[in-house]
């Protein structure tokens, strides 16, 4: 069929964990278009759901640590971290490991990636699957981009890799979503946590929703983690998410600093368009 | 390379269950599995969790070893902060301050 759907959203921990501290009207607003974008996702008859996220240490260590994986399981078990602490059940998300060895093997013919089957989800995985599938019953491809221990994959190869996954999406018989999650600037679980630097935020917004590539590729690693913190280098989700939707522009449904979710919360929908 | 084993540790801590287990009826038969300094022994058994990020302990790997320990969300960033305060900015790793261009 092709890809119908794609979007981005926030997926900090203190988006559930900490829900009770944070300002209300920004918190239910943020949460109103999560659903928003649940049913969005929804209306497009998904059979799965690809979502691109930044792992922390939840399956990946720097003894063997994967620029870019892909999941290629029956099923996954999450939260990896304590449920009351994360305030998600855990529980059991079906995979659909067919379409993951296709998608996987013609991806590979563009970009270097590697498998995995087995995964646990952490928060950054979970918190998008508790507001757009609460009942945990779309099947889950997890992609995982390594934003926490450099050396970092460039991201152009990001840009080239979410092209890919593309083309590979439009080639399957399925109807495939896709969310990328990240935060923009954050200096998440450090002594800065709570920090955002919003003007940053919305120069890079700018650029991700008119989907232009060659701004997007301009940032570098050295000022990212000046101006906008190490957890920036989650910018990487967004950009193979603009890859894989090339040509077409974002809306951004939502944005707003909520310090005590570590983060600027963010919700944007693709108009998808053919790839150019 | 010692920082490597610290993180280690709290990695398999946090998603490993039969090293919770071990974390839980025999701490130091876990410890002795790694190679750590005398300091970074102290630093994960009391624990300081102020002096581990300073050592440049992965706040991803580093929060959850602090919730396990029985730091609420406040108590964890206060303790880092103290930690920078009394063993000196952060050493190595992601966290060490981005130096201002001018």
């Amino acid at each position: 069929m092709s890809l119908v759907f794609a979007g981005v959203c926030s997926h900090a921990p203190g988006i559930t964990g900490r829900a009770e501290r944070a300002d209300p009207k920004l918190r239910d607003a943020f949460y109103a278009n999560l659903e928003r974008m649940r049913l969005a996702l929804e209306a497009t008859r998904p059979d799965a759901l690809i979502v691109i996220g930044a792992e922390h240490f939840a399956n990946f260590f720097m003894n063997n640590m994967p620029s870019l994986c892909v999941g290629m399981a029956d099923h996954y078990e999450g939260p990896i971290e304590d449920e009351a602490w994360l305030k998600i059940r855990r529980t059991r998300v079906p995979g659909a490991r067919d379409l993951s060895r296709r998608l996987i093997t013609r991806v590979m013919q563009q970009a270097d990636l590697a498998y995995a089957e087995e995964w646990k989800f952490d928060h950054g995985i979970m918190v998008p699957l508790h507001f757009l599938t609460p009942r945990y019953d779309l099947p889950v491809i997890p992609v995982n981009i390594n934003c926490q221990g450099p050396p970092l994959i460039p991201l152009v190869r990001c840009w080239t890799f979410g092209r890919a996954l593309r083309e590979a999406c439009d080639a399957a018989p399925e109807r495939i979503a896709v969310i990328a999650t990240g935060g923009i600037s954050h200096w998440p679980a450090t002594p800065d946590s709570g920090r955002i630097n919003e003007a940053w935020d919305r120069a890079f917004l700018d650029k991700f929703l008119a989907n232009r590539r060659a701004e997007l590729l301009a940032y570098s690693d050295e000022v990212t983690h000046r101006e906008a913190g190490q957890g920036g280098f989650e910018i990487r989700t967004f950009i193979a998410l603009a890859g894989c939707t090339e040509g077409s522009r974002m809306q951004l449904w939502f944005y707003a600093p909520i310090p005590i979710f570590a983060v600027g919360c963010t919700v944007a929908v693709a108009e998808l368009a053919p790839l150019t | 390379m010692s920082l490597y084993n610290v993180q280690k540790l709290l990695y398999q801590l946090n998603r490993d269950p039969l090293v919770r287990s071990q974390y839980e009826h025999s701490f130091d038969t876990l410890l002795a599995g790694y190679e750590l300094t005398a300091e970074e022994l102290r630093a994960i058994r009391e624990p300081d969790i102020g002096l581990l990020y300073v050592m440049g302990v992965n706040g991803q790997l580093l929060m959850h070893y602090a919730a396990l320990r029985g730091y609420e969300w406040d108590a964890y960033l206060e303790a880092m902060r103290a930690g920078e305060r009394r063993y000196g900015p952060v050493r190595t790793g992601l966290y060490v301050r981005a130096k201002d261009p001018t």
